[in-house]
């Protein structure tokens, strides 16, 4: 187990070294020069070009350029934007605001989709699986965008159930954003448990434990679920990632200040340290979340073994 | 041996020798399970309507895209919601005061030609990668789920996002070169699982001890035996990139001005939401449909494939 955990985190080196290059790459190969940009239309004088190009090691090959700032990201320096302040601090606000929202997406996914898998497995063919199927095959079909829209004229301000939009109101202003950017999730979800359960239902564990005679619910919890979960597992640790980097669609609709719509900004700024130093982090929460899972499993399922 | 031979093996181990009667391979299985499906035949003829808006539009209206638009009429909703009133603009006006119906069926063409390109490519990347590394094992394995692995940690819209702000010029095949780099991955891997627990069977032992070439195994008895999965998939996938490039025009790093889809529709419609939500609710539904019938289609291929669920 630990070793299988350190081959793990050593694999994960080169896949972050690739990723984040190949983003550190194409930020800096946008064209237009975000110098130039900052001074808008006024000529800057040369002696001013040159230091802000020495500062941000613009003159430098690429690839030295990339290694100078992983260097410094590694000691938690994320460099500076170009308008002096530190990539760390533009988004510190940031953070907390796209981690509750992926996290409220999380959990509506969890439980919903668990549940209505979990309800259609059970009754497969029936008429509620087929209900739940057909409505899980109309959330993937709706673009995330129409639904946010579409939930935020008719619950937020046709029916002022839900707040429309930013993030005044603390928690309650991040449900119904939440449960938006969760529905799509929620259908992979729903779906996996629902195959899964009715793969297992037919298997002779199942068998046994009903002759057994053990009573339903038992059977249901402790037999079928336990073994019809891991699968889940693997997708929902997988997807809090990339509920982070998919909340950017959630938070321009419904204006909340968070990390998506602050690296949407920096794109179109040409802020290319700030876009970089989000995908390291995200590219790392995503990495850590697959080795979590990967463990997990060991622990859900005791016939897997790690060498 | 020949492909429906080694077909028709694979389909009676599968599923317990139960396989009898009549040409019991698995592909005619799943053809005569197939036809009897509603949810099959409604995503077929769903798809075939939006096909032909795709490749003929003059077939429904007469009008070619961006033309006779009078900006007096722009954002003008439609008289009447039903549709077959007979009414010379069932949809009402888009923002610039084109015929809102005629802009929808020209809006066809773009996501139909991403969504299909994009998996076609993606497929073709993913079968040759995917059973490249699945078959020679060893330093290209490696360098083949490497890469793999990079790909498919990149977080998906930023990745895209970048890439296109660094684009000059927002074309379809722009899109369609980018959503192609970002779709790959999953085909690949599944790919390279399914060609990895096929080279074992017994089949392709006899194949090789007949001496056939490695080629042949692999395009003529590995591939047809672990390429059902990844059609399933390719299905799927089909829908995803036509979403995934909704998502990029609604971030307005998708398609310019004049090209036309429902994409750009919506993002055109966002701001005018609120007064006049006509002009979301067509392209909307339009799109959304296109995405149902291909996950209808994928769904009930998927469910006549897999033995295990029948």
């Amino acid at each position: 187990m630990w070793r299988y955990t350190v081959r793990r985190i050593l694999q994960m080196i080169p896949v972050l070294i690739g990723t984040t290059f190949i983003i550190y790459a194409m930020v800096f190969a946008l064209p237009g020069d975000p110098i130039q940009a900052l001074a808008g239309s006024k000529p800057l004088p040369q002696s001013v070009i040159n230091a802000l190009h020495e500062r941000y090691n613009l003159d430098d090959p690429l690839v030295v350029q990339y290694a100078k700032y992983m260097a410094n990201a590694f000691q938690g320096d994320f460099g500076e934007t170009f308008y002096g302040q530190s990539v760390t601090s533009a988004l510190e606000s940031r953070w907390p605001v796209t981690l509750k929202l992926a996290l409220v997406a999380w959990v509506f996914e969890l439980v919903a989709g668990v549940t209505l898998g979990v309800w259609a497995g059970l009754r497969r063919g029936k008429f509620t699986d087929r209900v739940i199927l057909g409505g899980t095959t109309l959330i993937i079909a709706v673009p995330t965008f129409v639904v946010a829209y579409s939930a935020q004229l008719l619950l937020g301000v046709k029916w002022d159930i839900f707040p429309v939009a930013g993030t005044q109101e603390g928690w309650v202003s991040y449900i119904l954003p939440g449960i938006v950017l969760g529905s799509f999730s929620l259908a992979f979800v729903a779906r996996l448990v629902r195959t899964s359960i009715a793969e297992n239902l037919r298997a002779d564990y199942m068998r046994t434990a009903r002759a057994k005679g053990l009573p339903k619910h038992r059977v249901v919890v402790r037999h079928l679920l336990r073994n019809s979960l891991i699968p889940v597992v693997t997708y929902l640790g997988v997807d809090l990632g990339s509920l982070m980097s998919g909340a950017l669609v959630v938070e321009a609709v419904f204006n909340m200040p968070g990390i998506g719509q602050g690296i949407f900004q920096a794109v179109q700024t040409k802020q290319g340290t700030l876009v970089v130093g989000v995908t390291t982090i995200l590219v790392l929460i995503y990495l850590f979340a697959n080795l979590i899972v990967d463990l997990l499993y060991g622990v859900l399922d005791p016939r897997i073994r790690y060498e | 041996m020949s492909n429906t031979q080694s077909g028709t093996a694979a389909a009676t181990a599968t599923t317990g020798g139960t396989v009898a009667g009549r040409s019991a391979s698995l592909a005619g299985d799943a053809w005569r399970e197939l036809r009897r499906k509603p949810s099959f035949i409604a995503g077929l003829l769903l798809l075939l309507l939006v096909g032909s808006m795709a490749a003929f539009p003059s077939l429904w209206t007469s009008r070619e895209a961006n033309e006779q638009c009078n900006a007096r009429m722009a954002k003008t909703g439609p008289e009447s919601l039903n549709p077959f009133s007979g009414s010379e603009h069932p949809f009402g006006f888009d923002v610039s005061g084109c015929d809102y119906w005629a802009q929808m069926v020209h809006g066809a063409r773009a996501p139909i030609v991403i969504g299909i390109t994009v998996t076609l490519v993606a497929l073709l990347l993913s079968v040759l990668l995917g059973s490249l590394s699945g078959y020679y094992g060893g330093w290209l394995d490696m360098l083949i789920s490497r890469i793999t692995d990079i790909a498919f940690g990149l977080p998906f819209i930023l990745g895209a996002l970048v890439v296109l702000t660094a684009f000059p010029e927002h074309d379809i095949w722009a899109i369609v070169l980018v959503l192609s780099a970002m779709m790959w991955t999953t085909m690949t891997r599944l790919m390279r699982g399914q060609v990895i627990a096929a080279k074992d069977q017994d089949y392709v032992h006899a194949a090789k001890m007949l001496g056939a070439s490695d080629l042949r195994v692999i395009f003529r008895h590995i591939l047809p035996n672990a390429i059902a999965p990844v059609f399933i998939y390719a299905t799927l996938n089909i829908a995803l990139a036509i979403s995934a490039a909704s998502v990029l025009d609604f971030l307005g790093v998708g398609l310019d001005y004049p090209s036309l889809s429902w994409g750009v529709q919506l993002a055109d419609a966002q701001a005018e939401f609120l007064e006049h939500p006509y002009l979301m609710v067509y392209p909307a539904i339009f799109l959304s449909l296109t995405l149902l019938s291909f996950l209808m289609l994928g769904d009930a291929v998927r469910d006549a494939f897999d033995p295990k669920l029948r």
